[in-house]
């Protein structure tokens, strides 16, 4: 047999088995999340090994969401993912206008200031902020959060929403123009409406960074209970004894599936946009 | 708007009225704090005494000399690389083999393309939370399959096949590579998919075997946009905190230099010592960086 038959035959046999080893390693964690969400703790106790419950309950989701709090929790969640992607977006489409279109004094130099922040680690960052909101009595509330959610996603998104502005025709902004457009009302009523997937990319980056982020809502938020996010609420009701571990699984599955629905009704423009400048290198 | 400015001047003016809400936020969250870290790294700031520290206040190595001196940190160091060198690179290999599998079309791809992207958008809390479960000694569903229960997480040294193992070290690499795999898979295949097939095609033709034009055609290819990627996962995985913290807090030989920073930061009120760790943390990334960018610098410069 030749080398390249031999290697054909391997990768036909060696590909599938490739990708089912991926898709259990990734499904199945999220497929046991699930199941041991809705089931006993006494039957795991008893049966660790089984992964179908032999009967289902929901009272877990009930204890997670009432007893535990995670409706407040989901509730603060929510209103800094929704307030953090409104602000991100109200900044970051002047600014993408601005570094696409418009030929301005240090206009390079902004680029770099961007990549520095993309790049910037946020532990450093976690102390002078941790003083000053210690010190201004700010911590425990969700404005100072947000603020910190908007500027590490500012940068990220002023970089999609500039690749995508800069894909709009200069003529029909021309036209625009011409027609007695001002400035404003050339990106409100022309390029915004062109520009719909790279915001609805850009929206949702931000909702994800927003509900996802552990390290600042810890410092900030931790001692008071009733501004915990969900991710927060988690990881401190996780060390506890008294809470079992299946009604915590039903709280990861509070946690992960907003996210996961987002991504997933957006997995195309949201790949698009965050990997278009790859190809520039 | 006729007061004798040109065109030019008012886009200008334009240009940076609509970039201000950008730059002063950065400024506000990004700048100044980096700015206020560094002066807090060459004071001696606690908690208790912070409002007395000011901008004219004693400025002092003590914190560095402490923070370096001080049991712990040289381990530390050595933790965050082995950590961040072991997980970029996993990460990476994992990520060019799914993007190669999965570059053609096949029956199920679309589900296994969403499951392989999971574990990078789902919450740190909740995956971190878990593993931990299914980890567990006690109810944890790996250690069911095993023949002698594992504790993952907790276990600083084990013996696999007759050599000592740092077991919770590798178990946090591993969870490392596992939740950001995805991030090279996606980049490696947005490259792959926009390769031109001709090339590959040649390839055929003139009888390359699979290994072959995988070696001479598409890794070619490829050395840029796997270059980036390494540059990337090693800065966002030399600072890291999240991923650790949650999974072993730190304990059985797992502390990186960033789970240590807040410590020092919340346990210890030792605000300047937490500074000087941080700001030494950033040394060392800047200086691989340039390390880097000197051996690679030729890739760079096309660029622009």
């Amino acid at each position: 047999m030749s080398r390249d038959s031999f290697e054909r035959i391997l990768f036909r046999y060696l590909k599938p088995l490739v990708i089912l080893v991926l898709f259990v390693v990734t499904a199945f964690p999220f497929f046991y999340m699930v199941m041991l969400s809705v089931r006993d703790i006494q039957e795991l106790i008893l049966d660790p090994g089984s992964l179908w419950p032999s009967s289902f309950t929901l009272d877990t989701y009930v204890n997670v969401l009432t007893r535990q709090g995670f409706l407040t929790f989901m509730r603060n969640s929510a209103i800094i993912a929704v307030a953090s992607v409104a602000f991100t977006l109200l900044i970051s489409i002047p600014g993408a206008y601005a570094v696409a279109r418009l030929r301005f004094f240090g206009r390079r130099q902004v680029h770099f200031l961007f990549l520095a922040v993309y790049l910037f680690p946020a532990i450093v960052l976690a102390i002078p902020l941790f003083v000053l909101f210690t010190m201004l009595g700010l911590r425990g509330s969700l404005v100072g959060l947000i603020l910190v959610y908007i500027a590490q996603t500012v940068p990220v998104t002023v970089y999609m929403l500039r690749n995508y502005f800069e894909t709009v025709p200069q003529s029909v902004e021309e036209a625009a123009a011409i027609d007695g457009c001002t400035r404003l009302s050339t990106i409100w009523r022309v390029v915004l409406p062109l520009s719909k997937p790279a915001l609805m990319a850009t929206g949702l980056y931000a909702f994800m960074i927003a509900w996802n982020e552990f390290l600042f809502a810890l410092l900030f938020l931790v001692e008071r209970r009733d501004s915990w996010t969900v991710s927060l609420g988690l990881s401190q009701l996780a060390g506890s004894i008294e809470i079992p571990t299946t009604v915590l699984m039903a709280g990861s599955v509070v946690l992960t599936l907003p996210i996961v629905i987002v991504f997933f009704a957006s997995e195309r423009l949201l790949t698009e946009g965050l990997t278009a400048g790859a190809e520039k290198g | 708007m006729s007061t004798g400015r040109t065109l030019r001047q008012q886009e200008g003016r334009a240009g940076l009225v609509l970039i201000s809400p950008t730059l002063i936020i950065t400024l506000v969250v990004v700048v100044v704090p980096l700015l206020w870290a560094i002066m807090l790294a060459f004071q001696d700031a606690r908690l208790i005494n912070i409002r007395r520290v000011g901008i004219f206040g004693n400025y002092t190595l003590e914190n560095f000399t402490y923070v370096i001196s001080e049991p712990g940190f040289w381990s530390s160091l050595v933790n965050t690389l082995v950590y961040t060198v072991a997980g970029t690179a996993l990460s990476i290999v994992i990520g060019l083999v799914a993007a190669l599998a999965l570059r053609d079309k096949f029956a199920g791809r679309t589900l296994v393309r969403a499951s392989i992207l999971i574990p990078y958008v789902a919450p740190v809390v909740a995956v971190a939370f878990l593993w931990e479960t299914m980890l567990n000694p006690q109810y944890g569903i790996v250690n069911t399959w095993l023949r002698e229960p594992i504790a993952f997480l907790t276990q600083a040294r084990g013996e696999f096949l007759g050599i000592q193992v740092p077991v919770a070290l590798l178990t946090v690499i591993a969870f490392e590579a596992w939740r950001y795999f995805p991030f090279a898979f996606l980049f490696i295949l947005a490259r792959l998919q926009a390769l031109p097939a001709e090339l590959d095609e040649a390839a055929v033709v003139d009888g390359a075997t699979p290994t072959q034009r995988f070696r001479y055609v598409i890794m070619p290819q490829l050395w840029r946009i796997i270059a980036l990627l390494s540059v990337l996962r090693f800065v966002f995985t030399f600072t890291k905190f999240d991923d650790v913290y949650l999974l072993t807090g730190g304990g059985a030989g797992t502390e990186v230099v960033s789970v240590r920073v807040y410590n020092f930061l919340t346990a210890r009120d030792d605000i300047g010592a937490s500074a000087a760790q941080a700001i030494v943390l950033a040394v060392v990334l800047v200086v691989f960086l340039i390390l880097y960018l000197r051996f690679f610098s030729g890739g760079e410069r096309e660029q622009e």
